[in-house]
Formats: C-alpha cells, sequence, structure tokens
C-alpha cells in the first residue's frame, strides 16, 4: 500500500488550477492555429488573432486567460493501491483555495443557488472520484466558465430517434447557444447512460485531446460528420459568421436502458482549459 | 466589412456614434462603466422605484464585464466580455435613460434590438474570452457605486485601443443574424 499525503494533492491541484487558467492547454492552441488557416470571414480572422495573442500574454502569467477562471471541476482517479493520510476532498478544496488567492483568480462560486452569497475563494470543487487499478493518483482539474457551460443541454430522446435525433438535438443546441458559449467551440457529446451521468459523459469528452476519434468508427464516423454540420451553421469565431464554429467534437458512450437514449452537449469555450499530473 | 478600424473616443460625438454599422471594427478610447448582472438588476429597480441611482448613465458606454483581480500595480485583472443576453431584461430601461453604447459577447433580444433603435444606441462585441488581451487595454480602474458586489460592482474604466466590432447598429443591423447568414452553407 503506498500512501500519498493529502498536502500533496492540495499543492498539485492548487499548481493545475493556477496553471490551466495562465496556459492554454497545447491541443487548443494548435486547433486555434489550424482554424486560422481556413476562417475566409474577416471579423473570424480578427477574433482568432486576438485569441492567439491572449494565449501569449496569459501564459507570460500576468493575467488569466479569462476573467470567467471557472468553477474548479476535478476528475480524481485514485488507484486501489493508494492509501491517502487525511481528507481527499479538504485537500481538492484547499487547493483551489490557494490556486484562487496566489493566482489572482475571480472568485466565481456562490454558496446558495438563490441567495448568492460569493464563497470568495472558488470553493466548493466539483469532484468526480473513481476508484481504478494501480498505485498512482491522477488528477485533471478543469477550470469550466460558465458561458459555454449556460449552453450546455440535456435529452432524453426515443430510442428510435437514434443518430439522426442526435445529430438534431446537437445542431439545435448550437444554433440556439453556440454563439453566446465563445465558439470557436469544443463540442462534448454524452450518449448513453442515465439521467444523471449523460452530462459527466460529455465533460469527460471535453478532456480528450481534440481531433482524437472515439475507438468506435460509428461514433468516430459521427464525431466527424457533426462536426462537418456545426461548422456548415456559418456561426464563426466569436458568433460573428465564419468558417470555423467548432474545433472538435468528441463523443463518449455508454450502455443505457432499451426503452432510453439519453443525450448531452457539454459546450467547451476556445479556452477549453484542462491540466493533469499523476502522483 | 471593414477591416480598417474607426478610433473612437469616449464619450463620443453622438454623429461619430450613430453613423456606426454592423461589421465596423472599432478601436475604443476614453471612459468606459462596467455593469453586470446584479448592478443592472439594481440600478433598473432603483429606476423603478422612482430612486435617484448613483451613475450618471447618460452619453455612457456600458461594458458587461467582472474583471479577475489586479495583480499589485495594474489595474484590473483579466477582463473580457461576458455574455450579453443575461443583462437583456433591463437594458431598454437603462437605454431610456441615456447610454449609448454596450459592450459584451453574444447576440441580443428583439426588445433590445427595438430600443437600440428607438434610443439610437450602438452594440458592440468584444473578442470573448481574450481578457488578458483586453486588460493590456485598460489603463486605470475605479469603483463608482455598489462597492458590495465585488467584481460585479460599477467601475469607471479608462481605456486606449480597446478593440471591438460593431455588433448591432441603430438602423436595425444585427451582425449576430446576418453574419452567420453569410457563411452558412446548404
Amino acid at each position: 500500500m503506498r500512501h500519498v499525503t493529502s498536502e500533496m494533492i492540495e499543492t498539485s491541484v492548487a499548481d493545475l488550477m493556477e496553471r490551466a487558467n495562465y496556459c492554454l492547454r497545447d491541443d487548443v492552441e494548435q486547433a486555434l492555429a489550424e482554424a486560422q488557416t481556413r476562417e475566409e470571414s474577416t471579423a473570424g480572422q480578427g477574433l482568432l488573432n486576438a485569441l492567439r495573442e491572449n494565449s501569449r500574454i496569459a501564459r507570460t502569467g500576468d493575467y488569466p486567460l479569462c476573467q470567467d477562471t471557472g468553477t474548479a471541476v476535478v476528475f480524481v482517479e485514485l488507484g486501489r493501491d493508494v492509501k491517502i493520510t487525511g481528507d481527499l476532498y479538504g485537500a481538492i478544496n484547499r487547493g483551489v483555495a490557494r490556486a484562487t488567492r496566489r493566482g489572482y483568480l475571480r472568485a466565481s462560486m456562490v454558496a446558495d443557488p438563490l441567495r448568492r452569497e460569493n464563497t470568495k475563494d472558488n470553493t466548493p470543487a466539483i469532484i468526480h472520484l473513481d476508484s481504478v487499478a494501480g498505485s498512482a493518483i491522477r488528477l485533471y482539474v478543469m477550470p469550466k466558465g460558465a458561458g459555454s457551460e449556460n449552453m450546455s443541454r440535456l435529452w432524453m430522446l426515443l430510442p428510435g430517434e437514434g443518430v439522426s435525433g442526435v445529430k438534431r438535438v446537437v445542431l439545435e443546441t448550437l444554433t440556439i447557444g453556440g454563439s453566446s458559449a465563445c465558439p470557436p467551440l469544443v463540442v462534448g457529446i454524452g450518449l448513453g447512460g442515465s439521467f444523471d451521468s449523460v452530462p459527466l459523459l460529455a465533460k469527460r469528452a471535453l478532456m480528450r485531446p481534440l481531433n482524437s476519434p472515439n475507438d468506435a468508427p460509428h461514433l468516430a464516423t459521427l464525431e466527424s460528420d457533426l462536426l462537418d454540420a456545426i461548422n456548415a451553421l456559418g456561426i464563426g469565431p466569436g458568433g460573428l459568421g465564419g468558417r470555423v464554429t467548432a474545433l472538435s467534437v468528441a463523443i463518449e458512450a455508454a450502455p443505457c436502458h432499451i426503452a432510453s437514449l439519453p443525450v448531452a452537449v457539454n459546450l467547451g469555450c476556445h479556452a477549453m482549459r484542462g491540466r493533469e499530473a499523476v502522483l | 466589412m471593414s477591416g480598417y478600424p474607426v478610433h473612437l473616443h469616449l464619450p463620443a460625438d453622438n454623429h461619430d456614434m450613430m453613423g456606426l454599422r454592423i461589421g465596423q471594427v472599432v478601436r475604443l478610447s476614453g471612459t468606459l462603466l462596467t455593469a453586470r448582472d446584479a448592478a443592472h438588476q439594481r440600478l433598473v429597480s432603483s429606476l423603478e422605484a422612482g430612486e435617484a441611482i448613483p451613475v450618471c448613465l447618460d452619453q455612457a458606454v456600458l461594458y458587461y464585464v467582472g474583471p479577475a483581480p489586479a495583480r499589485p500595480g495594474r489595474p484590473v485583472g483579466s477582463a473580457g466580455p461576458t455574455t450579453a443576453r443575461r443583462m437583456d431584461p433591463y437594458t431598454p430601461c437603462l437605454l431610456a435613460q441615456g447610454v449609448k453604447g454596450m459592450i459584451g459577447k453574444g447576440p441580443r433580444s428583439e426588445q433590445v434590438q427595438r430600443a437600440m433603435r428607438d434610443h439610437g444606441a450602438v452594440y458592440f462585441a468584444a473578442p470573448g474570452g481574450a481578457g488578458a488581451l483586453l486588460a493590456q487595454c485598460i489603463v486605470q480602474a475605479e469603483v463608482l457605486a455598489y462597492p458590495e458586489l465585488g467584481p460585479e460592482a460599477i467601475h469607471r474604466l479608462e481605456v486606449r485601443e480597446f478593440p471591438a466590432v460593431v455588433a448591432g447598429d441603430r438602423f436595425g443591423g444585427n451582425l449576430y443574424d446576418s453574419g452567420p447568414k453569410t457563411y452558412a452553407l446548404g
């Protein structure tokens, strides 16, 4: 049994939260550069230029990429041969609070959805814990902004609606909310599972490296078809019209009930953030 | 659509502001007032109750932003636009008070577009998610009202060469509608 202290987890979460907010994911950076080669609209080119310059400035450590430094969504894969000394959840929250102070992150969490008093340190984090084989802990911190989160959707389709139903609701999500969600977008789609688990599949899809297709050929085809269909909407960078509305579409699927076809669409903005560490 | 920016000094001459058309790239210099959800709610509830409000909105340009905290020696932290749609229910009331411009991201409601035509106001889209870049255009910041709201307080910002695109004009133009239509396939 390997022992890991809660202090190690706190330090790692703080570093990941801070780094994710200042350094754009390399794959997102590359996708933005690639988008510039095919964007035809003047406004779209202007926005892509601004985003690449923004990334360069943020990387120097003066300002976070975006003022919405996000809800801290933290994924933990905990090896079964690891014993944590201390409180895992407390350590993660202390790490988020430390990053908020040290990194000059905006306090964007309220304690109660109706009373809305700010917790002032971005706690509590949203924590997803999985038990896995081995003696390591994998931490993934995704600071998730509200602009794209607010435009995300969930449906319980009829099983017979199948692929065409999925395409219809994904395109509807983009048509209604795409321009407000800071395009070009990273689109995460969850298929299957249940009402509670399908949005988590969509969120996990946002963690996949961009343009790495699903292993299942029928899902990879659907990803590629949806990417083309989304870009044909013409929403473009910033929603001002253009060729590049999405950088990538990723689908995560899970088994589901014979009577259900749950679908969730979680939109990620062009500053789709995330950093991971293995302890 | 013109790629050459129009330089506007705020508060702008009414003639310069009102002649702007969608797609026009601008660089804004001068004074902006920040306001987002909570400040809008307070301003409008005071106005509806017939009470005085703590800022003068006549000729003002509002920036929908809640900046990240400033590092020592800097006026603000990261400071990009937030989604304008959330301000829509309050906006016609503020345009009636003389607000001439708004800066945010994302499309506006029909009611807001109508109020922009009625009162003569312009909506600018700033590059959403470019908070670091935009913060560099902000040279001074001070809290004007509602300090208890923290990042949601009304701030007076002095900006230099702040980049934006005219997304809604007083002639009924809406770039969030016409822009995507230009590039939609099929």
